[in-house]
């Protein structure tokens, strides 16, 4: 017999709502229509807290917290939306953009990206910040897939869908800060990975245009990440 | 003392440059050079990226004709994928090209160059330009907005936006044309023909007045190159390259676009970005040669629709051989609207048009590629090389407007020595250099537009740096 579920109340923007204790803000939020921007979270995966972008305020706590890897407690109160956590927002986004070369005029994902969709709902319009105009490789090495590290954000989606889903664990990340790379293999070229199995997970669920399928024009590449939860589903029930 | 005048910026052309006339000691004009005096690089920033980016990342080139670069970089890309693209689609592509002539000539005449032919090269500059044609020639004015409009919602019917529609892909086009959206494009084309006709009337009547600017404007013997069809007719998409020479003789004939290497080289002058291609048999700079509107109807043998070919016959008449003048661009450039718009009818009006069948894929099997179209301006070629990743390596690109820059610069020489007076200079001359260039509607950017009121300003120079006399246009 499984230990009972324990049920937690807590307030998020001024409503009363439950959920269980072991589910997050952004879970509780989610089940309460209630909406908290996410770039590196995706249903079906596990919890990273990596962009930063679902940061919320608690009552009582001076930090801001990840929505979606911070769990419900007691008595807790959250808010969502403030002209804090927006400003933050609007600047993890303005540094993502920044920080690599996002062309969106001239991008596979052009009209179907989540970082350009981000911006349009933050209301920016353009950077504040200087570009870095990094100069970044692109690896067209495989035979179905590209990877365009000036258009990655690393939100690490590719690295846990490839874990934690397919099992190959062919893409990871190297080095440290502004010099992080996801990776094939020990940084090798796709093309010669002997891991990976060529499923294509990684590319449906990247955010934007740095995993794409070769031969798609600019503004082609539209993702489809929505098989996630019922695989994750599947694979769970077969276990 | 030689001393320089220097016209800088030139206004109502695309993008940006100036003129350095030269003065002898007698102050007549010695020499005249055409500065292009912005840089863009997209051949090196392009380096690195997929070629299926291409088309877009190159039309990104220009605002005015980004259909020209996207068709021409469209073929380099069939021409790396090494396929024959569905008919449809290349017809598909064909149209959107001639759309996009009828809109940039539109622009090129009415907004910038009409205001001269209409008040005259000596009119008050504050006058002199849309805003002056609106209140002088009301439906003038309206015809060239509505023409344009005709020409860019053809292409944002077919491509979903007027300017840099991703929508001609390595292999055709992304998407099929629909029934209810043809109708549309044909619907338009009627009104478009109307004006068209009525404009080249109003305009041999004007012309007739500007008998010292046709004599003096670029009015030499040069080349001229452009593309036609195997039957020697006018073609904007595809086809075979002629030359002919000054006297209508054809000098090289069905010559296969993606050798074009073989025929004409670059130099490089250091006061301008914009290169200086040439004829190479002949050597540089006697290799000069021109190509545009004027150039295509000066080498076809018919333009192949009945219009058009009924105001070609009276356009050649103007002179024995090929037509010399480089103001009869003008002339050229309204004929080849009507052209564009019965064109366009004629292949809307084919059913397989709506064929769905639009685009090949295929991965990159060759590592060279070369895609040559006609834009507005001239002969449009767009060079590619990539590595075995269908990455790109190496890009070379011959704008249209570079094929003229020789005659641009002996153009304004021309007229400079015919207008300008080094003791003095007055307005209408200094615009009479300027239009020289506007007859060639060079396309130097993407970002410059048509209000006439940009601040210019000529300087005469004495050798040790002086500046003895100065005209300020605000």
């Amino acid at each position: 017999m499984s230990a009972p579920t324990t049920v937690v109340s807590l307030k998020i923007d001024g409503k009363d709502v439950s959920g269980r204790a072991d589910e997050t803000i952004l879970d509780v939020a989610s089940e309460n229509k209630i909406h908290i921007p996410t770039l590196c979270f995706l249903e079906g995966l596990s919890g990273w807290g990596a962009c930063r972008l679902c940061l919320v305020e608690i009552k009582g706590s001076h930090k801001l917290l990840s929505a979606c890897v911070t769990k419900v407690a007691e008595g807790m109160e959250v808010t969502t939306d403030s002209p804090r956590l927006l400003k933050y927002r609007r600047m993890v986004v303005q540094l993502l953009f920044a920080e690599r070369n996002h062309v969106c005029s001239v991008c596979v994902s052009n009209g179907h990206c989540e970082l350009q969709n981000l911006a349009q709902v933050l209301g920016i319009t353009h950077i504040d910040i200087p570009y870095r105009y990094p100069t970044l490789p692109f690896d067209a090495s495989h035979d179905l897939f590209r990877l365009d590290h000036n258009r990655c954000v690393l939100c690490t989606r590719c690295v846990r869908v490839c874990d934690e889903i397919e099992g190959a664990h062919t893409l990871d990340v190297m080095g440290r800060g502004i010099d992080c790379r996801v990776i094939i293999d020990l940084n090798e070229p796709w093309g010669s990975s002997q891991t990976c199995t060529t499923c294509g997970k990684c590319v449906r669920v990247c955010p934007t245009g740095a995993l794409t399928r070769k031969g798609t024009g600019v503004a082609e590449m539209e993702k489809d990440d929505q098989f996630l939860p019922y695989l994750t589903r599947m694979r769970g029930s077969q276990s | 003392m030689p001393r320089d005048i220097v016209i800088d910026p030139v206004t109502r052309i695309e993008g940006h440059a100036k003129i350095t006339l030269r003065l002898g000691d007698d102050g007549n004009v010695t020499d005249a050079m055409f500065h292009v005096t912005q840089f863009r690089g997209f051949e090196k920033l392009c380096e690195g990226r997929p070629l299926t980016e291409m088309p877009s990342l190159m039309a990104r080139t220009c605002g005015i004709c980004p259909v020209s670069h996207l068709i021409a970089s469209a073929k380099a890309c069939d021409a790396l994928l090494a396929v024959a693209i569905p008919e449809t689609a290349a017809n598909l592509r064909r149209i959107m090209n001639l759309a996009q002539m009828v809109q940039s000539h539109a622009l090129s005449f009415f907004h910038l160059s009409s205001p001269d032919l209409l008040m005259g090269f000596d009119a008050d500059p504050a006058r002199r330009n849309l805003f002056g044609l609106a209140q002088e020639n009301p439906q003038l004015a309206r015809d060239g907005i509505r023409l344009r409009q005709i020409g860019q919602s053809i292409i944002e019917i077919l491509g979903g936006k007027k300017i840099h529609p991703a929508w001609a892909v390595p292999g055709g086009v992304n998407k099929p044309l629909e029934a209810q959206n043809r109708d549309k494009m044909l619907a338009m084309l009627p009104e478009g023909l109307e004006i068209a006709q009525r404009t080249l009337r109003w305009y041999k009547r004007v012309a007739a007045g500007f008998g010292a600017e046709a004599r003096t404007f670029a009015n030499f013997p040069t080349l001229f190159m452009g593309l036609i069809t195997e039957t020697g007719g006018l073609e904007h998409y595809d086809g075979l390259l002629r030359l002919v020479d000054a006297k209508g003789e054809i000098v090289v004939d069905q010559f296969p676009p993606e050798k074009y290497q073989e025929l004409i080289a670059e130099a490089v002058e250091p006061y301008s970005f914009m290169k200086f291609p040439y004829f190479q048999k002949l050597g540089y700079p006697r290799g000069i040669y021109r190509v545009g509107p004027l150039a295509r109807l000066n080498l076809v043998d018919h333009c192949g629709t009945p219009m058009a070919d009924q105001e070609w016959a009276e356009l050649r008449e103007i002179q024995r051989g090929a037509v010399l003048g480089s103001f009869h661009y003008h002339h050229a450039r309204l004929i080849e609207i009507i052209f564009g718009l019965e064109m366009m009818q004629r292949l809307l009006g084919d059913p397989t048009i709506l064929d769905t069948r639009v685009r090949a894929r295929a991965r990159p099997n060759r590592d060279e590629g070369v895609g040559v179209a006609e834009a507005p301006r001239g002969t449009l070629i767009h060079h590619y090389r990539i590595d075995d990743d269908g990455r790109m390596v190496w890009a070379n690109l011959i704008i249209a407007t570079g094929h003229n820059n020789l005659a641009m610069n002996r153009g304004i020489l021309q007229a400079a020595q015919h207008f300008v007076d080094g003791k003095k200079i007055s307005e209408g001359a200094l615009n009479r250099v300027e239009a020289v260039i506007r007859c060639y509607d060079p396309c130097l950017s993407c970002a410059t537009h048509a209000l006439g009121k940009m601040p210019l300003k000529i300087e005469l120079v004495a050798a040790d740096g002086e500046v003895i006399h100065a005209v300020q246009r605000d």
